[in-house]
């Protein structure tokens, strides 16, 4: 895996059921600093889903999203 | 000489655990339960207490009255465990050797991490807790009630649904429901984390008037202007405010450095044994596992952990493993209830909500004290779905 964004943390949620992966962002965000990038990976379908909505809510910005081998790949911006 | 097992805790998991390890090991073993209070908590009654339904009376036994003869029953509390000298210190200055541990510590609630919710919340999660809501209820004159979720993960997922639920009711029958708002502020997009159930509560509380905030993780709450605000950037005015407090694993587990950020402890999810320890085994909602913190959870984890303690101690192969399998009733007001059956693979499928699903609860209630600690629920009638 190669990142194409530079990141300050990444959580690694694969195997991880509905809600943990958006649970484990929603900490990282909690304990971050306003600039910081945090890579999600996760494998469950509903994060695809769960984490643009919460991250447009929460108004942080969602810098990328990728497919990758049997799981998929977020990077947030703590915007705020 | 038998083999020494020392149990941390004596809730649901813990007690369950020590009553089967002396029966099924016999004189194998020499069990010791260790716990602070020796008191034995029924926490699921919390709710019914802060909605006037019960007493807390009910709600505590003596730990020592639950346990079997051969069972020994420390009440001190764990300071720090040494895994690898297989000691673990106690309060008052003694120490306890163990072969074989087990750890069903609990969580504890930390009130101090999310400012004004102390000073301007209620909530369930102990019974001062719930009694002091249930007198709050008792002289409400109607309001706007917001209720919602201030720390991931915590105790009893459906609890704050079913509060909501409940409430209405509630409300309703001391005619102060017209004059009040009642919110339910979700963290996630929906109204419970599993997604069968939510779809089956979510039309329930629309019918019933009951509001819907999505995405609303607690940060902080101003009691002087009576508003709760969330991480999410959002602020939800309120006459009255339930949150659940934010959970963590307990001290001990902290001073022996033995658990993740939160305090919980890393946990193989089929074996249940600690990570990198084989001699150590973890219940209940002191794991970190993804899966309900509930007194179920701990109820189907303790036969796991007492055969593989019982493969090690007679040297044979280990026959079980958990599942992730859960069973919880879930109130839906009005006297119905439906049920949460699941597992690790299988998403619960929650039948329609119904009276005799409530009434099953309250036998289950009832039942408690003379059944689930003593390991007296068959097996068949506790089976998961998805698990013949």
């Amino acid at each position: 895996m190669t990142l194409a964004t530079q990141t300050d943390r990444i959580i690694d949620a694969r195997g991880m059921p509905c809600p943990g992966p958006l649970m484990a962002l929603i900490g990282a965000i909690r304990e971050g600093e306003v600039g910081d990038a945090i890579t999600v990976l996760s494998t469950d379908q509903g994060s695809t889903t769960d984490i643009p909505a919460w991250v447009r809510k929460a108004r942080h910005e969602l810098v990328e999203v990728a497919p990758e081998d049997g799981y998929a790949r977020f990077v947030v911006k703590k915007a705020r | 000489m038998p083999a020494r097992v020392v149990v941390l805790g004596g809730g649901v998991g813990g007690t369950l655990a020590a009553n089967l390890l002396a029966k099924g090991l016999g004189r194998d073993v020499k069990v010791t339960v260790v716990d602070p209070t020796g008191m034995h908590v029924y926490q699921p009654g919390f709710l019914y207490v802060s909605l006037g339904q019960a007493n807390g009376r009910w709600l505590v036994r003596d730990e020592r009255t639950l346990l079997r003869k051969d069972v020994d029953l420390a009440v001190e509390r764990a300071i720090r465990i040494y895994p690898d000298a297989g000691t673990v210190q106690l309060e008052r200055g003694g120490s306890l050797e163990w072969d074989y541990l087990v750890i069903a510590t609990g969580a504890r609630l930390v009130y101090d991490t999310v400012p004004g919710l102390e000073q301007g919340a209620y909530e369930f999660y102990s019974l001062e807790g719930a009694q002091r809501l249930r007198e709050a209820l008792r002289t409400f004159q109607g309001g706007r009630v917001r209720v919602g979720i201030a720390g991931i993960p915590y105790k009893c997922p459906p609890a704050p649904v079913e509060f909501v639920l409940m409430l209405d009711g509630y409300l309703r029958k001391r005619g102060v429901r017209e004059r009040s708002e009642i919110t339910l502020l979700s963290p996630l997009n929906r109204a419970f984390t599993i997604e069968s159930a939510s779809k089956l509560i979510e039309p329930i509380m629309e019918r019933r008037g009951i509001g819907l905030e999505t995405f609303f993780n607690v940060e902080s709450v101003d009691p002087s202007a009576g508003v709760v605000e969330s991480l999410e950037g959002e602020k939800a005015e309120y006459d009255l405010l339930v949150l659940v407090p934010p959970h963590r694993g307990q001290l001990v587990i902290d001073e022996s450095s033995l658990g993740d950020t939160g305090g919980w402890l890393p946990t193989d999810r089929h074996t249940l044994q600690l990570e990198g320890h084989e001699r150590i085994f973890a219940m209940g909602d002191a794991t970190n596992l993804p899966i309900s913190k509930s007194g179920s959870t701990a109820h189907f984890e303790a036969p796991v952990v007492t055969s593989r303690i019982a493969s090690l101690v007679h040297g044979t192969a280990p026959k079980t493993n958990y599942g992730g399998r859960v069973m919880c009733f879930l109130e839906t007001g009005d006297g119905r209830a439906t049920a949460l059956r699941f597992d690790y693979e299988h998403p619960p499928i929650p039948p329609r909500p119904s009276r005799a699903w409530h009434a099953a609860k309250w036998v289950f209630n009832r039942l408690y004290w003379e059944t689930v600690p003593q390991g007296r629920i068959p097996e068949r009638a506790s089976k998961g779905r998805g698990e013949a």
